[in-house]
């Protein structure tokens, strides 16, 4: 088949990787060496170019290093600044446990909550379920095999996270691991099982165990469908469309609820709560240093922005993890998620003269700069006709290794997205660069998810410490569901101790603001940002 | 997008909601609606085909058959009419899974509209996975949940299927129970897992990871340096 995708030209050079392709199967390319690591890392991972970040200069954290997009987010004036609401009012929503986020973390953290007996509500910004959870396609780790065990998974974890985790956080993660996957295969989730009931396991980039689990590559999705019906059999109250604008301290000073926008009607209601978890997901759609992203449409750093409001310190914000293998061509597929299980199954990157510069599955912070110092050091990147350059990512090698059929089966979703426009990666190698894809850090919690708000948990990407400054592939649908469903059962449980809040306000937003004036910051700006804005691009 | 930029790319009119947009051709229904100026809320979600939140249906200039797409997965054309799908009130069984069995009869109380189907293959004609739902509905009605769930997988619940079936069936919430009737109750339990989570939860797996906790980075940068990794 000829690609009505690919130019001339590309075609022209996709013939060196076509001859190149024999030499190249069952040949490992060389690691790096923990020198090599270090040095590609420090001059082309993006964390390290210091013109993309500043000191932000208001809250908890002053004077802690973001990236420039996430500090100017941080220093804006509240969407409440100039509303008139009434916090001594009967609240609109009066529950035990409200949870703010709808995908994985959010979800898990409803179950639990309502398992332990809690009164849950779960509002979120979009539809239930629009998350970066759904799109999460590789798979999820744990260390449920017998050569393998949670401290093996657990050294992975540090290495792979420049050994900058929170150590208790990483513990919980790797131990609570098999006991998620447990738990989703009793609620009939649909893992890639031998016919005995195996799980059928991988490598990821970084791991030293096959224990990375699947749904094809549809694995998020399937947690996330899985989750949802669930949620919706235990009639739990689930809220869409109407994102939290502001956390809700009581007079003590510990969290109380929040206010949420219902975005079609435009109201502010409130919502009165003992306990409240924030579990909303990560920031790609910032854009950071104008890196394109592989972040659903809502990931703008909401519940960072409330939470820090409210006085929960970050850690590790100025981690970010770009994804080495983002859509680079057809247009139409800029940024999107090429799955890292395209390479654990052997997929190879390669420069413009059809060679392999880095083995497949470095981890991802070191695979994604080895591919920008090919591109922009070495100029051995393709260039495209969209103006940018990129790697090839030689996927019909798959097939050589594996078998025909082997991608329908195990890659459908991106045998699909490809095939929509017009590539056969069966047959052509994949275009591709890195593409922002995930916040390292965030707010940061203790191993019950709890933030130094009293009160107020976080769960899933919103949450830091659990990764260090670098996580592995499948480590994060399992962090969602670890700390989503311990910030349920501890939140729900504390929610059995504490009386209904008294005096709600929001005296903390007051106070920011004046601090913004003070240090002359925010410059107009109003956050949370709640939707991307994109026009005439 | 600058002015010289613009020459270069061919731009095409399209109709969004009856309102005419010129916009680029190389543009995704998604990215034009948003060239042409909308801030979206509903009809959006992962922007990469796997949540269904951005179901549009279309016709081309000329040609009286309705299309399907995502919008975020579907090239604008010239001449396109389009409109966006982003809600469908489709029924959902509410069950306790633990309470129910893999048999047609517990399935039939669930969902039992899946056993009108006429057969028309309205559904498997719009899905924009082309998945063939009609077939998926065939093997629920016999109690084939292994099938069924294996052939409805890809499925993103987009609500297409439901907007055109006479007999309202409620296909995508159908095929989500059959394949947890089928995972939890047909595939097999994994072995090894469960020995796994008790030796967890007993604290049999406490001492090994204890020791790593409490070590130095040295250690552990030595310890990860020189691991062991499966082949």
């Amino acid at each position: 088949m000829i690609s009505l995708s690919y130019t001339p030209q590309l075609r022209e050079l996709m013939k060196k990787v076509e001859e190149t392709r024999a030499s190249r199967v069952g040949v490992d390319y060389p690691r790096m060496s923990p020198e090599e690591r270090r040095d590609v890392l420090q001059k082309f991972h993006p964390d390290y170019i210091e013109d993309g970040f500043r000191d932000i200069k208001v809250g908890v954290d002053k004077g802690v290093r973001m990236p420039t997009e996430m500090a100017d987010v941080f220093e804006s004036y509240s969407r409440l600044k100039d509303v008139d609401l009434d916090l001594k009012a009967d609240p609109d929503y009066d529950v035990d446990v409200l949870i703010i986020g709808g995908g994985g973390a959010g979800a898990s953290a409803a179950l639990m909550a309502n398992e332990a007996g809690a009164e849950v509500m779960l509002t979120t910004k979009l539809r239930f379920g629009d998350a970066n959870t759904m799109m999460a396609q590789g798979g999820i780790q744990a260390a449920d095999k017998e050569n393998d065990s949670p401290a093996t998974h657990f050294l992975d974890v540090l290495g792979g996270g420049r050994l900058e985790n929170v150590p208790e956080l990483a513990r919980a993660l790797v131990m609570d691991a098999p006991l998620v996957i447990k738990w989703l295969e009793d609620l009939g989730t649909m893992f890639d099982k031998s016919e005995a009931g195996t799980m059928i396991t991988s490598h990821g980039g970084g791991t030293s165990r096959k224990r990375m689990h699947a749904a094809r590559d549809y694995t998020g999705a399937e947690i996330m469908r899985t989750l949802r019906d669930e949620v919706y059999n235990k009639g739990i109250n689930v809220v869409e469309f109407s994102p939290a604008v502001e956390i809700l301290l009581d007079a003590q000073g510990r969290a109380g609820g929040a206010i949420l926008f219902n975005l079609e009607t435009e109201q502010y209601l409130t919502a009165r709560a003992k306990t409240v978890i924030i579990a909303t997901g990560g920031s790609g759609r910032l854009h950071y240093r104008g890196f394109p992203t592989s972040n659903h449409h809502g990931a703008t750093a909401d519940g960072l922005v409330m939470g820090y409001r409210a006085g929960a310190g970050t850690i590790y914000a100025d981690s970010i993890q770009y994804h080495p293998t983002g859509g680079a061509f057809p247009p139409q597929l800029l940024g999107l998620l090429v799955t890292e299980k395209t390479r654990g199954l052997g997929a190879q990157p390669l420069n413009i003269n059809g060679e392999q510069f880095v083995y497949h599955l470095e981890t991802r912070d070191v695979e994604s700069s080895a591919i920008i110092r090919e591109c922009e050091e070495r100029g051995l990147g393709v260039p495209l006709p969209t103006g940018i350059t990129a790697v090839w990512l030689d996927s019909p090698l798959i097939e050589q290794i594996h078998g025909e059929g082997t991608v329908e089966r195990q890659l459908p979703a991106m045998l699909r997205q490809f095939q929509r426009f017009d590539v056969d990666i069966r047959k052509e190698p994949m275009l591709i660069y890195p593409t922002l894809h995930y916040q390292n850090g965030g707010l940061l919690i203790d191993d019950r998810a709890e933030t130094g708000v009293e009160n107020l948990y976080v769960a899933g990407e919103a949450a830091g410490g659990i990764h260090g400054t670098n996580r592995l592939m499948g480590n994060s649908l399992l962090d969602i569901l670890v700390f989503g469903r311990r910030a349920g059962a501890n939140a729900a449980a504390k929610s059995k101790e504490v009386p209904v809040p008294e005096g709600l306000n929001l005296e903390h937003v007051n106070n920011y603001h004046r601090e913004l004036e003070q240090a002359d910051a925010g410059d107009g700006r109003v956050g949370p940002v709640l939707l991307p804005r994109y026009t005439h691009r | 997008m600058s002015e010289a930029k613009q020459d270069t790319i061919k731009m095409v009119d399209i109709y969004i909601m009856g309102k005419k947009y010129n916009v680029p051709e190389t543009l995704t229904i998604m990215d034009a609606m948003e060239y042409a100026g909308y801030q979206l809320k509903r009809g959006v979600g992962c922007r990469a085909g796997f949540c269904g939140a951005c179901a549009t249906v279309y016709r081309q200039a000329g040609d009286f058959e309705l299309k399907v797409g995502l919008a975020c997965q579907t090239k604008v054309e010239e001449g396109m009419y389009l409109a966006q799908i982003p809600f469908f009130p489709a029924r959902k069984a509410i069950y306790d899974l633990e309470e129910i069995k893999p048999s047609v009869a517990h399935f039939a109380r669930m969902y039992p509209e899946v056993f009108r189907c006429l057969g028309c293959n309205s559904c498997t004609k719009v899905c924009p996975q082309d998945i063939d739902v009609m077939q998926y509905v065939a093997y629920l009605q016999r109690g084939d949940f292994a099938r069924a769930a294996d052939l409805s997988f890809d499925c993103l619940m987009c609500g297409l299927c439901v907007s055109r079936c006479p007999v309202n069936i409620v296909h995508y919430n159908s095929a989500l129970a059959g394949r947890r009737l089928y995972s939890r109750y047909l595939a097999p339990p994994d072995s090894f897992l469960a020995e796994r989570a008790r030796a967890i939860k007993e604290g049999e797996m406490d001492a090994e990871i204890d020791e790593l906790v409490n070590a130095d980075k040295e250690k552990l940068q030595e310890l990860y340096n020189n691991r062991e990794i499966e082949k």
